[in-house]
């Protein structure tokens, strides 16, 4: 408390005032253009279609109306959208937490034969790789594509996340804790599971989340090895309607009709765009705390 | 002998334990398609596969350099990345800075929490976005145009000229904030006794930052800097693709949309090798840079990542 009755104590000289004047102004303008474009999109998906064409959405919604998201629901592609993403999140988050784990926790071990040379194997991949056509080869030769495993297993574990896990682990596992649990006779499988993991939550928490939004996010893999509608994510559909639902109304003869359906498509975009984001955002403020934990151990040099 | 080598094993077989799944699926999924470039010095022939085609020597990456679109592409895929790297790297910093001079912890944090959002959108929504801001008549920008000139405005979406402002500028409206809390994180360790003892000696703030903070995050701002230009020419494929149309192709086609097009989007002349020698061209230069940036980085600055 002491130290708070002295800050309050000393007076801001003038240039220090307008310092600091400036510095808040530049970050207020800087978040007001972030967040603009979120508002803006938010606000035309509670519109109504024709206040939407006609540019009348400026902040808030006009014409309030949910007739994009009845739109959005009644496109039964959305769902089976919904249920992969779900499927290829969950499944896929799962596996690469638990690669994560498994090949930092050895590599993060004092000791351990042979371990620079397992560093630089996992490492290497980071600054050079096979390309395009060879893995799209591989996932050919294995059978795999158009399967739900391609879109789970190719990237079963991201080498910088497992740097990060690594890093933690060297700094929160301190050698004398390993030791003393090795003299009550704990292994080295029994001290992973009763100490590693439990004191290791944070980190957890924050590449969980970065591997969740890969998988909910991806476009990439499901657009190279996907080929059946049915296996389709929700990226792979909002991408369609995104940009091919103006053809179909410019197609349209009748004036009044065109109209309607330019509004209604591009209703429907705003209201698809929040609801393919609003559940990934959703986990985000749970996870938030730990950030600045996680990434700095990533930081530091391993 | 031996048994001095099982002893050394054996205290270690759990952990070894461990690493197999990992190594395996390294193995597999990242080591054999490295194999599998062999095929861009060959000309791949489905029947025979990756293994049984004739080799060809240098006749794929001839081919690229004479190409019609080389000199395009490659210029654009140069232009395109030193803009996002100079645009996009020192935003997260100042940022970082910036925050850290903030007194209001609470105001901090609600900063923050929206400043990291756009980091959670997908890319195929960011171009929707972009799209949909930018339409011509339904977009805001089209309504702000109209409401200023009288007219709508041309398509920006439409002009080359135009293209690689979207697409960095959404870049660094989408990541900045993100991008800072490697940098907030390193503020959080500078010592508070030092910012009181520079106060105390009657140091501004400004002369703070530059003298007290920024020193204190350099070493970061140079592992983030070199690992940025070790990635210079990996311009993300998936945003360039879907933001790409025919209009604005002339500044929009880079190496790895060239790659994707030659190899898998051609139908029957699909050409695996050709696509592969360009995929590899374009890494082989990044191996370079990443080693050229980290030399030059550890005679200057003595930082290095390895």
């Amino acid at each position: 408390m002491p130290k708070k009755a002295i800050r309050k104590k000393i007076q801001y000289s003038t240039s220090e005032k307008i310092f600091y004047a400036i510095t808040y102004t530049i970050i207020t303008l800087l978040m007001l253009v972030v967040l603009y474009p979120l508002i803006y999109v938010v606000a035309c998906s509670f519109s109504s279609p024709n206040a939407v064409i006609t540019g009348k959405v400026i902040l808030w919604p006009v014409d309030f109306s949910l007739v994009g998201y009845q739109e959005v629901f009644k496109d039964s592609s959305v769902w089976i959208g919904y249920k992969n993403t779900i499927l290829y999140t969950v499944v896929g988050t799962s596996i690469n937490v638990a690669m994560t784990l498994i090949c930092a926790y050895p590599l993060s071990r004092k000791g351990l034969p042979h371990k620079g040379f397992f560093t630089f194997l996992f490492s290497f991949t980071m600054m050079f790789g096979g390309g395009m056509i060879p893995s799209y080869l591989l996932m050919r030769d294995l059978h795999i594509l158009n399967s739900f495993w391609v879109m789970v297993i190719p990237g079963a574990m991201a080498v910088y996340q497992m740097v990060i896990v690594r890093t933690f682990f060297q700094t929160n596992l301190p050698g004398e804790l390993i030791e003393a649990t090795q003299v009550d006779g704990c292994n080295d499988i029994r001290f992973f599971f009763q100490f590693a993991l439990p004191l290791s939550k944070a980190v957890i928490a924050v590449i969980a989340l970065q591997y969740a939004i890969g998988h909910w996010n991806d476009y990439f893999n499901a657009f190279l090895y996907l080929s059946s509608e049915s296996k389709y994510p929700l990226q792979i559909y909002l991408r369609k309607i995104l940009t091919m639902a103006q053809v179909a109304a410019n197609a349209a003869e009748d004036d009044e009709l065109a109209s309607a359906l330019v509004g209604l498509s591009e209703l429907l975009r705003y209201a698809l765009i929040v609801v393919a984001t609003v559940p990934i955002l959703c986990v985000y403020p749970f996870i938030q705390k730990y950030f600045v934990q996680g990434v700095m151990v990533g930081s530091l040099k391993g | 002998m031996l048994a001095k080598l099982r002893k050394k094993y054996s205290r270690y077989w759990q952990l070894y334990l461990f690493l197999i799944p990992p190594v395996l699926y390294i193995l597999i999924f990242a080591y054999y398609p490295m194999l599998g470039v062999q095929i861009a010095f060959k000309k791949f022939n489905l029947v025979k596969g990756i293994w049984g085609s004739p080799w060809v020597g240098f006749y794929q990456f001839e081919k690229f350099f004479k190409a019609y679109q080389f000199k395009n592409i490659l210029t654009n895929t140069i232009s395109l990345s030193f803009y996002a790297v100079m645009a996009s790297f020192p935003f997260p910093v100042v940022f970082a800075l910036a925050l850290n001079v903030m007194t209001h912890k609470r105001y901090k944090k609600i900063v923050q929490t929206i400043t990291y959002i756009p980091h959670f959108i997908s890319i195929v929504v960011l171009v929707g976005m972009i799209n949909m801001i930018f339409h011509p008549m339904n977009g805001i920008y089209g309504t702000v145009a109209k409401a200023i000139t009288g007219e709508f405005p041309k398509d920006l979406l439409a002009n080359p000229r135009a293209f690689p402002h979207i697409y960095v500028w959404s870049g660094v409206w989408q990541n900045f904030g993100y991008n800072s809390i490697v940098y907030v994180a390193a503020l959080s360790g500078v010592s508070a006794e030092l910012h009181e003892a520079a106060e105390i000696d009657g140091a501004s703030r400004l002369k703070r930052v530059f003298h007290i903070d920024f020193p204190a995050i350099l070493p970061t701002v140079t592992i983030m800097l070199i690992l940025r230009m070790g990635s210079v020419m990996s311009l993300g494929f998936q945003k360039i693709y879907l933001m790409q149309n025919s209009l604005n192709l002339s500044a929009s086609e880079v190496i790895s949309t060239f790659v994707y097009k030659k190899g898998l989007a051609s139908g029957v002349s699909n050409d695996y090798s050709y696509s592969t020698a360009i995929g590899l061209f374009n890494s082989v230069v990044n191996l370079i840079m990443l080693t050229v940036v980290n030399a030059i980085s550890r005679k200057v600055g003595e930082t290095s990542l390895w």
